[in-house]
């Protein structure tokens, strides 16, 4: 009977947790699980509807509209996104950087070269404007191919395609205001170690959206 | 430093003392309080769709009435299905989730309160949505699955499918929110020694349903945007007549979705009543190992059963024998489950409480519907039965006979620990039989009627076709519910003004939630207990007394105790309200759209960017 009991039941560490992880982390997980499930969604009705539309234009494939004599080229730009592919793969190599410049963010650096290793606010930049890019090759295909004759209304092929990589590329919109916002926040009080975790479930998020769109651009792309 | 003297917190500790009035309940983010607001709004909904269902019945207890117009009656009997899965049963479970997971794996709220709370209110919001239309006769009509190309605007032309698609994917985005908050919860805050395979078995089931959540409700948000694409931007993925699309498509989608659905509806209820039987029966829940086991074997084969849903369609020979072979397995783990808790009661010491009657009930009605659900597992079988009343009794068996009796036997069960106060067994036994006689003499005979053909979502039919007696009989048995349904709000709300006052463990129950005072502290545990056991209390040589004795102790406040509570917050109400506010815009202003995407953002920021609770050292 030392000391009232109410002092007994000071909580030892405040936020245990099971798996010694913090919850947030779990949870982003299966966030991209499910995010899993609504891009499989989207991309078995791709497939199921490849090839079945009644009218072009076409993926792959020329098209004369009987109608008009018109001929339609195969539609996809390859070379172009090609480009909009790597710029977007080369975003994840930046978010990598990013994240391990916050965590080492308290370690001297001596060589400039370590100094812009460390910079968080130029890898977090680089990913957004490289995310950013890929947004605007994306604009721009979108319209060429809505110039060339092809909306989302025109055929199935128009309909499952703009919803497909419409929904990739909300995605990474997404990702983009994220990422600026974790700018706002290095610019406001710096980001550090501690704030890592915050840094690396968007580098999740954005790895997930970069890998989706890999198997995005070969499954509609390179796959005739 | 720490001995400087501080300034004072930003917000006042007061802030935790808010226990009444309007805006406590509007900002709360403390999960008993959402399990609560979810049993409330949930209860609501239920009675409802009930009186849909009577004025279906109604309508349908002699031939050829017209009580109801045939549009009309496409609405009622959409509407009650759709209100019934998404407004009833799933948020009856999502109110225990709420109130029980943390409780049983000792943890002192779920992971994420505030998502918590952002759930609650974006159901609440939706099933505002969906429901109001019927009051003005513009409900959705075209069936709770909702099948394209049916459903498109070429044969759907009015609001009445708007408010559908949107409602449900406004309802998708509450109950994923849901669902990873509680996936985390239980993956991450389980106390120490609460090992997996000492999860209480209803968390257990909880966790299932999660996982089934994760997995299936993004294929059916998918289905609904393809659908909404199709009505207000003109494309064509189910546009049959001019752009060739897949008429299957929408039924592959949905049922991907919707036969999981099928688990997630009845888990929870298999979950409650793993923790009714033994605590009525004085033993262990028998073979516990293999009921955690068959519940993940039915989570796993439930999303290779999809097509059972369309052996009408004449998917061919390989695809009918693959799916009804899988359906046939299902019925492996789920009669293990009824054998182990028939088992559990086996020379049990039965103490036969309301809730115990209702768990009994659960395992004899579920039986029968299981059964009349093997029937149609076999395609040739299925083709008599498909689109007859035979499938509306089969459905009703698994749904009123398991789910809702197994949320009832939980409501008994848990209402002591969420009011602090006993129902009124009499009243409770009243409630239990007109229930059990109301559901057998409306769903029982529908089988019979099915038997002889008569269709599904017909809203009257020539007299002499034989489903006279039957029809009547159905119709006697559902004015019944109502009765019995009196008795229970009766109880409910007398019992918690004046019931007896139950104490920590009335029931003399085994698992962690009861070692705690009724109703349980904000905090839930004042100390986190070490967890030894699957029933902590019956293993008195495992209890860590002084753990207990600090639990038990009542009237202490966090502060007293230093445990830091998170703040009360309006914040996630705002986001649902613009997230709301947003689909709102698509059928009545466009503006709105931007007005609530304004809303939803400025909340959502102003949410992420301020500190769930205060800042500790």
């Amino acid at each position: 009977m030392t000391a009232p009991a109410t002092h007994v039941s000071a909580p030892a560490p405040h936020h245990y947790t099971t798996l010694g992880l913090d919850s947030r982390k779990v949870a982003i997980w299966a966030f991209i699980g499910s995010e899993c499930m609504l891009f499989v969604s989207l991309i078995s009705t791709y497939l199921i509807y490849k090839g079945r539309s009644i009218v072009g234009p076409f993926p792959h494939e020329t098209w004369t509209d009987p109608a008009t004599g018109h001929v339609f080229k195969p539609i996809l730009n390859i070379p172009v996104t090609s480009a909009s592919t790597f710029v977007l793969l080369m975003s994840s190599l930046f978010m990598v950087l990013a994240l391990a410049a916050v965590q080492n963010k308290e370690k001297p650096k001596h060589t400039r070269g370590e100094r812009i290793l460390g910079s968080s606010r130029l890898w977090l930049w680089m990913t957004a404007i490289a995310g950013a890019t890929f947004l605007g090759f994306q604009a721009f295909e979108f319209t060429s191919f809505v110039h060339e004759g092809l909306s989302i209304r025109t055929n199935l092929f128009g309909s499952s395609f703009f919803t497909l990589t419409g929904f990739h590329g909300a995605h990474v919109t997404a990702g983009v205001i994220w990422l600026v916002t974790l700018l706002a926040i290095d610019y406001r009080r710096g980001l550090g170690p501690r704030d890592s975790l915050l840094v690396d479930i968007a580098a999740l998020y954005w790895h997930f959206v970069d890998v989706i769109w890999i198997v995005i651009f070969t499954l509609v792309y390179l796959i005739r | 430093m720490a001995t400087t003297a501080r300034p004072a917190p930003k917000h006042s500790p007061d802030a935790y003392g808010e226990h009444s009035g309007l805006w406590s309940w509007l900002s709360t983010v403390d999960h008993k309080r959402i399990g609560v607001l979810y049993l409330y709004t949930a209860l609501f909904f239920f009675m409802f769709g009930g009186v849909e269902a009577i004025i279906i019945r109604a309508q349908l207890g002699a031939p050829n009435q017209h009580l109801v117009s045939a549009e009309f009656y496409n609405q009622l009997f959409t509407m009650h299905g759709t209100t019934m899965i998404f407004l009833a049963i799933m948020p009856l479970s999502a109110a225990f989730f709420n109130f029980l997971i943390p409780l049983q794996i000792g943890a002192r709220d779920v992971a994420f309160p505030r998502l918590n709370a952002f759930s609650y209110w974006v159901y609440l919001f939706g099933g505002i949505f969906i429901t109001i239309p019927i009051l003005f006769a513009v409900a959705p009509n075209d069936g709770w699955f909702g099948y394209a190309p049916l459903t498109t605007r070429a044969y759907s032309p009015g609001i009445n499918i708007d408010f559908w698609v949107i409602g449900l994917l406004i309802l998708g985005v509450s109950s994923l929110a849901a669902a990873f908050n509680f996936l985390t919860t239980i993956i991450n805050l389980r106390a120490p020694g609460m090992t997996l395979m000492r999860m209480p078995m209803f968390t257990w089931m909880a966790f299932i349903v999660q996982v089934l959540l994760v997995l299936a409700f993004p294929v059916v948000t998918i289905a609904l945007v393809f659908l909404l694409f199709d009505r207000f931007f003109g494309t064509n993925f189910y546009n049959t007549v001019s752009a060739g699309a897949d008429p299957l498509l929408w039924q592959h989608l949905f049922w991907i979705f919707g036969h999981p659905e099928v688990y997630i509806l009845v888990l929870p209820a298999f979950g409650l009543v793993s923790e009714v039987l033994p605590t009525y029966s004085k033993k262990p829940l028998f073979g516990y190992p293999v009921m955690v086991y068959s519940g993940i074997l039915i989570a796993v084969l439930g999303f290779g059963v999809w097509a059972h849903h369309m052996f009408a369609v004449g998917l061919g020979p390989i695809a009918d024998t693959f799916f009804g072979l899988t359906t046939m397995l299902i019925a492996i783990p789920t009669g293990v489950k009824i054998f182990n808790w028939i088992a559990t009661m086996a020379q049990g010491s039965i103490r036969y409480t309301t809730a115990m009657l209702f768990g009994i009930g659960l395992v004899a009605l579920f039986t029968i519907g299981g059964i009349s659900g093997i029937m149609h597992a076999s395609p040739p079988a299925d083709l008599q039965q498909t689109d007859t009343y035979f499938v509306v009794a089969h459905f009703h068996y698994v749904l009123f006979g398991g789910s809702i009796m197994g949320i009832f036997g939980g409501i008994y069960h848990y209402f002591p620990k969420i009011t602090g106060r006993l129902m009124d067994e009499k009243l409770g036994k009243i409630h239990f039989w007109l229930t059990v006689v109301a559901m057998n003499l409306t769903f029982f005979p529908m089988h019979f009627s099915g038997m002889l053909g008569m269709p599904r979502r017909i809203y009257t039919y020539d007299a002499g076709q034989g489903w006279d007696l039957f029809n009547a009989m159905s119709t006697a048995g559902a004015m019944i519910f109502p009765i019995a349904m009196l008795v229970f709000i009766y109880n409910f709300f007398v019992s918690r003004k004046r019931g007896e006052i139950a104490g920590s463990n009335p029931w003399g129950a085994g698992t962690l939630e009861w070692t705690i005072p009724s109703p349980p502290p904000e905090y839930n545990f004042a100390k986190i207990p070490t967890v030894t056991s699957r029933y902590p209390l019956w293993e008195g040589k495992e209890v860590d007394y002084e753990c207990a004795r600090i639990n038990s102790q009542e009237g202490k406040t966090p502060a007293d105790l230093g445990i830091v509570m998170p703040y009360s917050t309006i914040k996630p109400l705002l986001v649902a309200l613009g997230l709301v506010t947003m689909f709102c815009g698509l059928i009545f202003a466009r503006a709105l759209i931007g007005v609530g995407a304004a809303l939803m953002i400025f909340s959502l920021y102003s949410w992420l960017l301020s500190p769930l609770e205060p800042e500790h050292d």
